[in-house]
């Protein structure tokens, strides 16, 4: 058994204004300090394979094919054993 | 010509969809469940609007791999003809029947008025009863309609005239060059946010949309030789 924490984030390249708008009321509060806000997704997928490699390359096809849209999103996983 | 409005969990234009269908055209229509498998027996597929899975995810992400998906991929390598309206938009992104995908708009606002739309291909057969450059009042219904591709998908889809309508006013939602629907390389799906089935009458505030529903009759009529009835 494995458990994986699927980070999704917009790429670089696109705007995102949830994180634009939250960075705008960080500032209003004081936060002056903060440059940049970007909001993504947190997913946990718990996996029902023997070793680590098949995780991972169920994983990075998953991700692929649904969890990110690679359009305009990146995505990066961290694993452990569980 | 026979048309499919497919219908997933949280699709909410469906009717209007196939009302507009039938007020229109006059053609057989069906509602289709996501969960079918074979459409062949359709000409024309409609995506409809909505909030499919409840845009669980992303909006439009987990229709893109319902059962249906995968024969609408079938009919599009077919040439059959294939429109998206606003969620439908999305799911057609979603599946890479179309380039680029749709994001939050800009201000985050959901918008939900009439735009004016400019018609910047009409040699399209889901344009084609309109004048080339023509400005049209759709309502737009939508708070993920910011329209993105990367600058090489841009030139590339500006190369092939894939631009259908761009909003001819304010831009409502930072759609990258103003886009509001766009078509594939082969033209035979077209993806567009704003509802040109909620614009077929008079007493709903336009009728600019009907013109979309009857350039495809037209486009299909020609393309199958048919020049009455059926």
């Amino acid at each position: 058994m494995f458990k994986a924490v699927v980070y999704v984030t917009l790429k670089e390249s696109v705007l995102d204004p949830q994180g634009t708008a939250v960075k705008g009321s960080l500032h209003s509060l004081g936060f002056d300090e903060v440059s940049d806000v970007r909001i993504g997704k947190y997913m946990e997928v718990e996996l029902d394979v023997a070793d680590r490699a098949a995780a991972e390359e169920r994983l990075k096809e998953m991700s692929e094919k649904l969890l990110a849209n690679t359009v305009i999103e990146d995505y990066r996983f961290e694993l452990v054993e569980a | 010509m026979k048309c499919a409005v497919l219908v997933f969990p949280g699709s909410n234009c469906d009717v209007d969809m196939y009302k507009a269908v039938e007020d229109c055209l006059g053609q057989p229509v069906e509602y289709v469940w996501y969960t079918r498998t074979d459409i062949d027996e359709f000409d024309c597929i409609l995506l409809p609007g909505g909030f499919s899975y409840g845009d669980y995810l992303r909006p439009g992400a987990m229709a893109s791999m319902a059962p249906v998906l995968a024969a609408v991929q079938k009919a599009a390598e077919a040439g059959k003809l294939i429109m998206g309206i606003c969620n439908g938009f999305q799911v057609l992104t979603e599946a890479r029947l179309l380039p680029g995908a749709l994001r939050r708009n800009e201000k985050l606002k959901f918008r939900c008025e009439t735009v004016e739309l400019r018609v910047e291909n009409n040699n399209t057969a889901f344009t084609s009863q309109y004048e080339a450059g023509e400005i049209i009042r759709i309502p737009i219904a939508h708070g993920d309609g910011n329209y993105y591709c990367d600058e090489e998908t841009l030139s590339e889809m500006k190369k092939n005239n894939q631009i259908v309508f761009r909003y001819a006013g304010e831009n409502p939602n930072g759609s990258i060059d103003d886009i509001a629907g766009v078509m594939n390389k082969d033209g035979n799906v077209l993806g567009m946010m704003p509802h040109p089935e909620r614009a077929v009458h008079k007493w709903l505030g336009s009728d600019d949309g009907k013109r979309v529903f009857t350039s495809i009759l037209q486009s299909w009529r020609e393309k199958n030789g048919v020049t009455h009835g059926a």
